[in-house]
């Protein structure tokens, strides 16, 4: 460093002192790289996750279109592949437009990119038993941000292929993160059989800690089958999202 | 050492700070696009999921 100094440099300075500025500078850029891994984290990854969750509503609206007019539409896995987009999630309660794709499995991988999850262990829509899914309540697209706004009298609904299967707001409760039961079929009971098809979505309490998880019930209270007309509340919304149903 | 940095760039002034910016913002993609996913695998902030697959590193 010293040996590169112009010659112009008045005041020579002294190695304690050089020592010191470039460790003082090591440190400012340290902070300014950490508070820019949390403008990344809080900002650009929703920014990411909202392109990729646009791009995959597209794609899957692709999938739920029948071969040719008047055709059944096509049949919904029974296991979905990992990573694969298999339906849409609405819920008036998080907004007016609210329409997130679901794919296969809780890793990385999906929950950062796609934002909804399916649990690969739990039903699938249209079981008896529970339909579980995962999201951020804050990050990558934050799909569970309002999870805390779901009350009594709230639907959520599932398209899939088949159609669209209406949920009911049931219960909410607040588990440390090892709670896996909730994801029974009878949530909290093991081996218990299961008479009810539920809707489970999990995400991050309180929010921007992963102390503890949010977990909201919802049973299901309708379905429709894709060639039908959809519930009136949504069927604006599945219309505009998926091109399925009539506007 | 930004000192340094910055009596090194070529051209007259107007130029030299072009460049820096130039030089700040490539840095900045490249910690957003490459350096901060790779090191958010190893953050324990974000896990939304329950069970066993919350035991599995960082999913918030």
């Amino acid at each position: 460093m010293a040996r590169n100094q112009p010659r112009r440099v008045a005041p020579r300075r002294g190695v304690i002192s050089m020592l010191v500025g470039g460790l003082g500078e090591i440190l400012l850029t340290l902070g300014v790289v950490l508070l820019l891994f949390v403008v990344w984290q809080l900002w650009w990854t929703n920014l990411e996750a909202d392109n990729t969750q646009n791009s995959a509503l597209k794609a899957i609206s692709q999938d739920f279109k029948p071969a040719q007019a008047g055709e059944k539409p096509p049949a919904v896995p029974k296991h979905p592949i990992e990573g694969k987009v298999w339906g849409v999630l609405y819920v008036p309660a998080f907004g007016d437009a609210y329409a997130k794709p679901i794919a296969e499995g809780v890793g990385m991988d999906v929950l950062d990119t796609v934002g909804v999850g399916h649990y690969p262990t739990t039903q699938m829509p249209g079981q008896v038993g529970n339909v579980a899914l995962a999201g951020h309540r804050q990050t990558h697209g934050q799909v569970f941000w309002d999870m805390d706004k779901l009350k009594a009298g709230d639907k959520a609904y599932v398209q899939t292929a088949a159609g669209l299967y209406t949920y009911t707001y049931r219960s909410t409760e607040i588990v440390a993160p090892d709670r896996g039961d909730v994801l029974f079929p009878v949530p909290g009971e093991a081996g218990t059989k299961a008479t009810e098809k539920l809707l489970t979505l999990t995400t991050c309490h309180p929010p921007f800690t992963t102390d503890l998880r949010m977990i909201v019930h919802l049973e299901e209270t309708a379905f429709t089958p894709a060639d039908k007309p959809f519930p009136e509340e949504i069927r604006e919304l599945v219309k505009k999202t998926t091109d399925v149903g009539k506007g | 050492m930004y000192a340094w940095l910055f009596r090194h760039l070529p051209g007259p002034l107007w130029i030299r700070i072009i460049q820096t910016l130039l030089l700040v913002a490539l840095v900045v993609l490249i910690l957003m696009n490459y350096v901060f996913p790779w090191a958010s695998q190893y953050s324990p902030w974000t896990d939304s999921t329950v069970g066993a697959a919350a035991l599995s590193p960082a999913v918030l």
